[in-house]
Parts: structure tokens; C-alpha cells; sequence
């Protein structure tokens, strides 16, 4: 075991400190390739990552890059950066220690490249960056180390597939570099591991002791949760009694829109004036930094905040983790909750506040998987092939390189272990030529192939290009908010489809006040104070996530149950009435619900897949329900069921869930749906067709130079089926927003064995179905009778119905 | 030919839901803003290498407006390619296949601010083509009537119950009629953008294109 410097010896001796058993282990392993240690919240990680790096420097280090720390989030970097720092320098330890982010200036970026400092603090795509330049090699020269923090968060993503083709290429540069993970407690540690390591080399798992088990409940109300809905307005006074019996809460949403809700609703309830604040990731970084400012203070008795607060910077004296809404998956709760309490071996504690009354039923299921330890977590499946087209343009920005090398480079990290020639020869096909059918660009190709073999870029000034969109990050086109007038307070961000569907006057919610749209201007959304106390506009959208697998699982488990004393009354007796009128929804089963309400025919489809695949169901049983005549004018989808409404009734569902024509339908009907082009918008941009960001020289002016990606989608659709981006689309399909892998695992888990309930009413189960928003209605025939319904009702309104009517009579009636 | 019937100083005239304008007295089929040859320019200028079947699917939609109305007449208004060497880097295939649209009839090239400029093929270049009462041009100008022209690719939404649908449109009012861009690659400017905006009368309409054509007040 390597020595600690006596300087850092005698400064922990001097503040009572020793280390943990897992810090030692750590320290054990300095010289292995490859070590994950998987630790708590407050277990003294971080510092098990660097101890190795101060023992190697020592009192005297030598110039020159030593440790590279890499994690998921700019404002971690920041923090351990301070929090590294100050015992570094307290004990006058000679070590420089440096942070590189998007927000770090220009010329520090520059400094750092010539000359870098012994600890670099990064985020995967900086460093992606960096290892773009021409320098990359001197920049690294010497490395020891790589640290990547919090682990299991990059590992769910792409971000973490580019951080480990990263990993290689420095390998490359710095032969016998040393790699660490540091993660929360994840449900399979040995594929954390695999995705770590170089491959094929080891990696062993330090396992920190898991620290006492939560104290976790659900929140008690007076009053009853609403039987749809994810605002939580009626958890608002308990939630308030709690923040007045605790130091500092953190108050957790899913989503940023219901953050913005909570909060409003929260403050209208402050009558104390208590401090609170809100932080999500849409908000502006000025303001975002000084709520976390105002925490780290300890000024602040409870924040509301979305997952931009699920990593480790250390907030303090947090005492308390509401979550509101269902957690949607285990493993998240379980590492929200470690939130809360930041010492070891001190219980945290925990609230959920479910908020509506089917997230009851979650929310009960989440806490006994809590209890049992039962972690969620799907396999993520090979690396994905955009982002290895963005690695060979990134290689290919570097340097000239050799194809055989950059395959093998590629297949040492874990993620593409597997990686075939053949698909490897398909993305650099695809970054040189495009790879079309059609051969068009011999001419302009991206990269060429010079007379000795190595691959270069054709224009070197396109790497500048090729930089600025480097990342894997998608969050859907957003528009920055500003109030209005000269050098207008920047406030944040919402989305590009929100800014469009908003008219003057409209008011909205950002930041936690109310604010009144004025106008767009330069893609800025200006916006003024509004005194009103009701936005008129809830707020904009941001991501919903989906059901877990195993919590759903879990919930028909409790289902099963037939009778629910751990429940609140009045759930369980809402449950027994659905037994009584239908039935509950079995595991192994599906259950359809049939039944006339309010004029129309509904079916209830009780599929379990989570939101995201209940929602494609949605657009494929319509899709089939309109070719058996059915007539279904619309559907809405939740993480349990899907409920479609239409003129017919349904007799028989069997034929609709014949697994070979669902598959027929994703690849052809469901391959038109903005679905599928929203995903294929986030291939292309990652793989590098689609560019973000363009260098201010080249922008153009005009908006109508700006065209869609769908547009791109529906060309290769109908002239190139077979290029690898629409490969890659269908293989994305199947998890995310299309998440088809979970109708498929939903067919497989029913095999067949469908319990049809034909009904004379709406049952308790499906009637919340009806107040969820976000209806689709079908499109196609309906959508175009919507159209022209509006078309007449604006024309009529207008009084332009009668001007043109006259206009016409008087012209001469066409042929044609 | 299904579209929507209206007349511009006194001339009956269809806006087709392709996109393209129809003027059955004449037989003549009027495109705005083909952008032939824009993959093409985009690779020469180092913006990537997209899809190269835009100029194909173009034509494709052309020749079948062409099938339909048996246009004696084809006024392209402008920016019919994306600049004069797309023009002229345009491949074989697809120049004979171009050549192939123009036999037996009378083709005019309107020039525009992306192809101002001879462009290497059959057919009259021209900066303008007055066809009484109307006038062809590339870019609207203020104060004229009876103008047909092109060049902002104007498109419009209508939204109902939710949903907001957003379409390329004819911009049409007493004076003039702006058309859609026809190009597969392009884009569209907001109706309500001040530039169009200040262009047309209060009472002016926005054709919405697609299977239907749907009149709709323009949106400011």
C-alpha cells in the first residue's frame, strides 16, 4: 500500500480522522488497471479516489497531468475542486488542481492545454473535446489516473458510452493508465464494472459497507390525493408542516414542470416566509448558482428541485428527502434518499407523497422494494453507433489515423467490446461519404482516404465544426427566456414546441413567479412581471420517466394481494370496488376493459410497460383498430394502461395483440410517427449530420434557410431504407420514447392469455385515464378534419368567409 | 386539379396542395423556390454530407404536377437552384431527366438571389415575366398587384383542441399571391413574421398545403 504523504498523515491525524475500510482498500489497490468501488452517499468516495493520486504525488510532485477526474455534472467538478483544495492547500501541499468545463473562460481552457495542472477536473464531453485538439498527446503526456465519478449516472446514458471511447483514446496516448470508478449502489455491479475496465483487463469491486437501511414512509395527508393529476397541491400543508420541523428538505419532482407548480403552490402557502428556493435544469446557471450558493450557506430550509440535485455535490445540513410524485424507479429513490443526512452510518430519512391516487398504489410498491433492497435497472444493451460515428470524426480531428488501429482502440472499451468490422466500416463509410446508396460526394467527402492509408479530414477547417457539436447531451431544442426590455434579466430556458404554441398575454411559470409572454425576438422568448396569482399556461413540458420494469412488476404483485391493509383506506376500498365491478390487472395476464362512456366505445388496454411504450401501443392498436373499422377517434396513454376511445365497440382484442403484425407496424406505419423522427433527430445530431451549433461566420440569416430534420427522416425513409442512421433509429426504438423492447417483453410476459371485460360503465380503474392530459387524437383522417373544421370556424369568425365567397362568384369557376 | 379556387386581378387561378400555382386559361404550372442541387452546396461548403436525394424527390414531385395539369407553361420563380454551381454540378442523370420535363414546352427561369444568373439549361432566363394582368418575380414589391412571386417560403399553423399543425402556405390578399417554397430541402418563414407581415393586407389569407388545401385568416 503506497504511503500517504506525512503532511496529509499528521492533517488527518490532527483532525481526528481515520480512514474507512473502503478508503484503505482503495489505497490497496493503487496500482491495479481497474477498481469500482461502490459506496453510499457520505461514505468518504470522492476522497477514496483521489487518496491514491496524493500518495503518488506526494510532497514533491513532479510537472506534468497526473489525474484526470471526470463526472457527470459541471457544478461536481466545481465542488471538488473546493473541496479538494482547501486541505490542500491548508496542509501546503504543492499540488495544482484545476477544473475544465463548459463554462471554464477561453484563455484558462488555452493555459490548461499547455500546461496542465496535476489533477484536471472535467465533464465527459470536455474531455471529449480535448482529446479532439492536435495536442491531445502532449496534453496527456504522463498520465496516471483517470477517476470517473458517479458512474452509475453516465453509465444509464450515451454520455457514459463517449466517456469510455474517451477512456480508450487515452489509453492510447498514456499506455498503463489507471482507471477508478466511483458509484452509488447499482443493481448489477459485475456490468458496471465490464463498462469500466479496458477490455479485457480485470476490474475488482470494493464494496463500502451500505450504511443502515432508510427510514423511509409515505406521507400522510388530510386531505385525499386527486384521482389524476401531478401537481401534489393537496400534499402542500403537510409538506409545509414538515419543512417546519426539519433543518433543510429537499423537495424532489420528476419533472421541471411539476417543480415550477409545487413551488408556486408552495410559496402561495409560505406564511412565515420561510427561505425557499428552486433548482432545475432549465432554469438560468446565474440563478441556479446562487440558490446553491444560498445551500451550501445553510441560508435555505428547503429546496425544490428536479434530478439537477441527484448528484453528489454536498449540499449540508439536508435532513429530510420529500419526493413527490411516484419515483418511476428504485434505484433513483434509493439514491435520492442517501441525499438526506450526509454522514455515514446515520439512517436518512425519507418521504414519498404520491400524487394522485394510482401513485399510492407506486408508491407503496417503491417502498417495499426499498425495503427489500430490490434495485431496478435494465441492461443497456452494445454501444450505441451514433456515438461511435461522433469518435471517428473526434479521432479524425486529432490526427490522421489508421483504420485498423481505431477499431481495435474502439473495441477496448466495454460498451463496444463486441463491436463488429463490419458496423465500424458502416459508421466510417458514414462519416466520410455520408454512406448513401447513391454516391454523391466523392468530391466533398468529410474524411479521405490519403495515399498511404490513414484517414484525414478532406477540409481541416471542419474540424472547428466538428468540435462545436461534440456531446451526446439531447434536450429537445430550447429557447432562452429573458425579461423584456435592454439587457433583460436572463431567467432560463423553455422548450422550442412551448415558445411556439404560446400567444401575448399568455402567462406561464418560470423560476417559480409568474410571467407573461410579450414576444419573440432574435429566438429569445421576452417575456414581463405579471402580478397575477394563476398562471394561465400551467408551464412548459420537460421529460417524463418512465415505470420501471420491476416496480410495475410490483405493483401487480400487490394487485394480487386481494385485500391491502398497508394501504390508506381509501385507496384499497377504491381497488376492492374494481375487483368487484371488473377485475384487477394479474401478472402473466392482460386485461382489456370494454365499455361505452359518454357516447363513445372505450377500450382500457392494462399493459404495465411504462408510459413511453403504452403510449406506442396507443399509436399501433389504433393504427390496427382503424384498419378493423373500429373508428378510433383518439387515445391517452399512463404508465399502466392505455385508454382508446373511437365510434365501435371492440369485440374481440386478440387479433389486435398478434406480436407479428405490432412488429409489422413499427417498421412500417409507426416509422412515419414524430416518435421515431424525434429519435432519429438525436441520432443524426449525434452522429453528426445534423449540426447544432454553427460557427457565427456561417449562420445563416434568414429562418426559412433553417429546415427540419423530419424532412431528412422521410427523404431516407423513401430513397435510402437501408442507411445505417435508420438502422440506428430502429435500434433506438426500442428503448426510450418508443421503448417497443417493453411491448415485446409485455407480450412474451401475457403469452397470449387476454381477459376480455365487456362492461355497462367506465370502471375505477380506467376512469382516472380520462382526466390524465395529454390526449392524441388519431391522426390521418382526423387530423384533417380537424383542420378544416378550424380553417372554417377562423374564416367565419373572421368575416373573411363572406369577402372571399363574393371574390370567388365573380371570378370564372376553374377547370383542371 | 384539387386545390383551393381563387382569382388575383380578375385571373382564376388554383393553389394546388403540392405547393405549385395552377392557371388553367394558360396551362400554366407556376414553382417557387426549387433549391435544386442544395445537398450538393451544403458538402462543396463543409456543412456535411446530408441526404443527396432532395433534387430527385423535387423533380419527382414536379413531374407529377406536370402528369396532372399537362402544363403547357412552367414559370419557376426563383431560387430554382441553391446557387449557380449547384446549377451546373447538377448530376447527368438528373439533367436529362430535367431536359426530359422541358421537352414540348415553354419554360421560364425566373432569376432569384441564390441563382441570378444563367444556369447552363434549356429554358428563358428572365428577371421578371409580365403576363397581363399578372407579373412574375422572384421577391415581392411593395405597391404591385397582380404580383405572383416566391422566395420567403411562407407557412402558417392552425391550432384546434391542442394540436397545432404547421404547413407551407400560399400567402394570398387583393394585390398578390407569395408561394410555398417547392424544394424538398427547405424550410419555411412564420406568417407572422414582420417582413410578410407588413407585406400583406389586413385581410389577406394563408393557404395551408397538403392533402387539402385549408384557407385560414393569415396569422400576424
Amino acid at each position: 500500500m503506497p504511503d500517504l504523504p506525512p503532511k496529509l498523515r499528521n492533517w488527518f491525524a490532527a483532525k481526528g480522522w481515520s480512514l474507512h475500510p473502503h478508503q484503505r482498500a482503495m489505497l490497496e489497490r493503487a496500482g491495479d488497471p481497474a477498481t469500482l468501488l461502490i459506496a453510499p452517499t457520505g461514505g468518504g468516495k470522492t476522497m477514496a479516489g483521489f487518496l491514491p493520486t496524493l500518495a503518488e504525488l506526494g510532497e514533491t510532485p513532479p510537472e506534468g497531468l497526473h489525474t484526470l477526474y471526470v463526472s457527470p455534472l459541471k457544478a461536481l467538478a466545481a465542488d471538488i475542486k473546493r473541496n479538494l483544495r482547501s486541505p490542500v492547500e491548508e496542509i501546503g501541499l504543492p499540488i495544482r488542481i484545476d477544473d475544465r468545463t463548459g463554462d471554464t473562460s477561453q484563455t484558462r481552457k488555452k493555459r490548461q492545454r499547455a500546461d496542465p495542472p496535476h489533477i484536471l477536473l472535467t465533464t465527459p464531453e470536455s474531455l471529449a473535446l480535448l482529446t479532439s485538439y492536435e495536442d491531445a498527446e502532449r496534453t496527456f503526456s504522463g498520465l496516471k489516473r483517470v477517476v470517473v465519478d458517479e458512474i452509475h449516472a453516465l453509465a444509464e446514458s450515451k454520455r457514459g458510452d463517449q466517456l469510455m471511447l474517451a477512456l480508450a483514446r487515452l489509453e492510447t496516448l498514456c499506455p498503463g493508465l489507471r482507471r477508478v470508478g466511483l458509484s452509488a449502489t447499482v443493481e448489477d455491479p459485475g456490468a458496471m464494472a465490464r463498462l469500466l475496465a479496458r477490455h479485457p483487463d480485470p476490474c475488482d469491486i470494493v464494496l463500502a459497507d451500505p450504511g443502515p437501511d432508510p427510514d423511509i414512509a409515505m406521507l400522510e395527508t388530510d386531505e385525499l390525493p386527486p384521482w389524476a393529476g401531478g401537481g401534489a397541491a393537496h400534499a402542500i400543508p403537510a409538506v409545509m408542516e414538515q419543512i417546519r420541523r426539519h433543518r433543510t428538505t429537499l423537495i424532489f419532482h420528476n419533472t421541471r414542470a411539476q417543480a415550477e407548480i409545487f413551488f408556486h403552490n408552495l410559496w402561495l402557502a409560505n406564511d412565515e416566509g420561510l427561505p425557499i428556493g428552486i433548482h432545475h435544469g432549465s432554469l438560468d446557471r446565474g440563478q441556479r448558482e446562487r440558490v446553491e450558493a444560498a445551500m451550501v450557506r445553510g441560508e435555505l430550509r428547503a429546496i425544490v428541485c428536479t434530478g439537477s440535485l441527484d448528484l453528489g455535490i454536498d449540499w449540508g445540513d439536508v435532513d429530510l428527502v420529500v419526493q413527490v410524485g411516484a419515483p418511476k424507479n428504485v434505484k433513483r429513490l434509493v439514491q435520492r434518499i442517501g441525499r438526506a443526512n450526509h454522514r455515514y452510518n446515520a439512517p436518512s430519512k425519507a418521504l414519498l407523497v404520491p400524487a394522485n391516487r394510482f401513485e399510492v398504489v407506486e408508491c407503496m410498491a417503491a417502498l417495499e422494494a426499498v425495503r427489500d433492497h430490490a434495485l431496478d435497472g435494465d441492461p443497456r444493451g452494445p454501444g450505441p453507433l451514433d456515438v461511435l460515428c461522433q469518435q471517428i470524426l473526434i479521432a479524425a480531428c486529432s490526427g490522421p489515423f489508421d483504420a485498423d488501429a481505431l477499431y481495435d482502440e474502439v473495441r477496448s472499451a466495454g460498451p463496444y467490446a463486441w463491436l463488429s468490422r463490419a458496423d465500424f466500416d458502416d459508421c466510417l463509410q458514414f462519416c466520410a461519404t455520408g454512406g448513401y446508396a447513391l454516391r454523391a460526394y466523392d468530391k466533398w467527402q468529410r474524411l479521405q482516404q490519403r495515399p498511404d492509408g490513414l484517414w484525414q479530414l478532406r477540409d481541416p477547417r471542419s474540424a472547428q465544426r466538428i468540435r462545436m457539436n461534440i456531446g451526446t447531451i439531447q434536450d429537445s431544442d430550447t429557447l432562452k427566456v429573458r425579461m423584456r426590455g435592454r439587457g433583460g434579466k436572463p431567467l432560463g430556458e423553455v422548450e422550442e414546441g412551448f415558445a411556439a404554441s404560446l400567444t401575448a398575454g399568455d402567462t406561464f411559470l418560470i423560476g417559480g413567479r409568474i410571467v407573461r409572454y410579450e414576444g419573440l425576438r432574435e429566438m429569445t422568448v421576452e417575456v414581463s412581471r405579471d402580478k397575477g396569482r394563476k398562471p394561465k399556461i400551467a408551464t412548459f413540458m420537460g421529460t417524463k420517466f418512465a415505470t420501471s420494469t420491476q416496480l410495475s412488476a410490483r405493483i401487480l404483485d400487490l394487485f394480487a394481494q386481494g385485500d391491502w391493509p398497508q394501504l390508506p383506506r381509501h385507496t384499497a376500498d377504491w381497488l376492492a370496488l374494481q375487483a368487484r365491478m371488473s377485475q384487477l390487472p394479474q401478472a402473466g395476464r392482460l386485461l382489456v376493459e370494454s365499455f361505452a362512456h359518454d357516447g363513445r366505445e372505450h377500450a382500457c388496454v392494462y399493459g404495465f410497460a411504462g408510459r413511453n411504450a403504452q403510449q406506442t401501443l396507443g399509436l399501433l392498436l389504433t393504427k390496427r383498430m382503424e384498419e378493423l373499422g373500429l373508428a378510433p377517434l383518439g387515445f391517452v396513454a399512463s404508465d399502466y394502461a392505455t385508454l382508446i376511445w373511437g365510434l365501435e365497440p371492440l369485440a374481440d382484442p386478440a387479433p389486435l395483440f398478434d406480436p407479428e403484425a405490432l412488429r409489422d407496424g413499427l417498421e412500417g406505419w409507426l416509422a412515419g410517427n414524430a416518435v421515431m423522427k424525434r429519435t432519429f433527430r438525436a441520432s443524426a445530431t449525434i452522429a453528426g449530420l445534423i449540426e447544432r451549433n454553427i460557427p457565427a461566420a456561417q449562420r445563416k440569416t434568414g429562418r426559412q434557410a433553417v429546415f427540419s430534420s423530419d424532412i431528412l427522416y422521410d427523404t431516407l425513409a423513401k430513397y435510402d431504407p437501408d442507411h445505417l442512421l435508420l438502422r440506428i433509429t430502429r435500434t433506438e426504438a426500442e428503448r426510450g420514447l418508443v421503448d417497443f423492447g417493453r411491448i415485446e417483453e409485455m407480450l412474451e410476459r401475457i403469452g397470449g392469455r387476454i381477459d376480455h371485460m365487456r362492461l355497462t360503465r367506465i370502471t375505477p380503474l380506467a376512469a382516472p385515464l380520462l382526466l390524465e392530459v395529454g390526449k392524441v387524437p388519431v391522426a390521418g383522417q382526423a387530423e384533417n378534419r380537424l383542420m378544416a373544421e378550424e380553417a372554417a370556424r377562423l374564416m367565419q369568425a373572421s368575416g373573411l368567409a363572406a369577402l372571399h365567397q363574393a371574390e370567388a362568384e365573380r371570378s370564372a369557376p376553374s377547370r383542371g | 386539379m384539387n386545390g383551393y379556387d381563387f382569382s388575383l386581378a380578375g385571373v382564376s387561378l388554383v393553389a394546388l396542395g403540392t405547393g405549385a400555382l395552377w392557371w388553367p386559361d394558360r396551362a400554366l404550372l407556376c414553382v417557387s423556390d426549387l433549391h435544386l442541387g442544395k445537398s450538393e452546396r451544403i458538402a462543396r461548403r463543409g456543412g456535411g454530407t446530408l441526404p443527396p436525394y432532395d433534387t430527385r424527390d423535387t423533380l419527382n414531385r414536379l413531374a407529377a404536377d406536370l402528369a396532372r395539369s399537362q402544363a403547357r407553361t412552367v414559370v419557376c420563380l426563383g431560387d430554382s437552384f441553391d446557387d449557380l454551381d449547384a446549377a451546373r454540378a447538377l448530376p447527368e442523370e438528373e439533367r436529362l431527366w430535367l431536359a426530359k420535363l422541358q421537352a414540348g414546352r415553354r419554360w421560364v427561369w425566373i432569376a432569384g438571389n441564390h441563382d441570378p444568373g444563367p444556369v447552363g439549361l434549356a429554358g428563358t432566363l428572365l428577371t421578371e415575366l409580365p403576363v397581363a394582368p399578372l407579373s412574375f418575380r422572384h421577391i415581392a414589391r411593395p405597391g404591385a398587384s397582380g404580383e405572383v412571386s416566391g422566395h420567403y417560403h411562407p407557412k402558417a399553423s392552425i391550432r384546434s383542441r391542442g394540436q397545432t399543425v404547421t404547413r407551407a402556405a400560399f400567402l394570398l390578399d387583393r394585390d398578390r399571391v407569395i408561394l410555398p417554397a417547392y424544394g424538398t430541402y427547405t424550410g419555411g418563414l412564420r406568417s407572422n413574421n414582420s417582413a410578410l407581415a407588413t407585406l400583406m393586407r389586413r385581410e389577406a389569407l394563408a393557404l395551408l398545403t397538403g392533402a387539402e388545401v385549408h384557407a385560414i385568416p393569415m396569422p400576424r
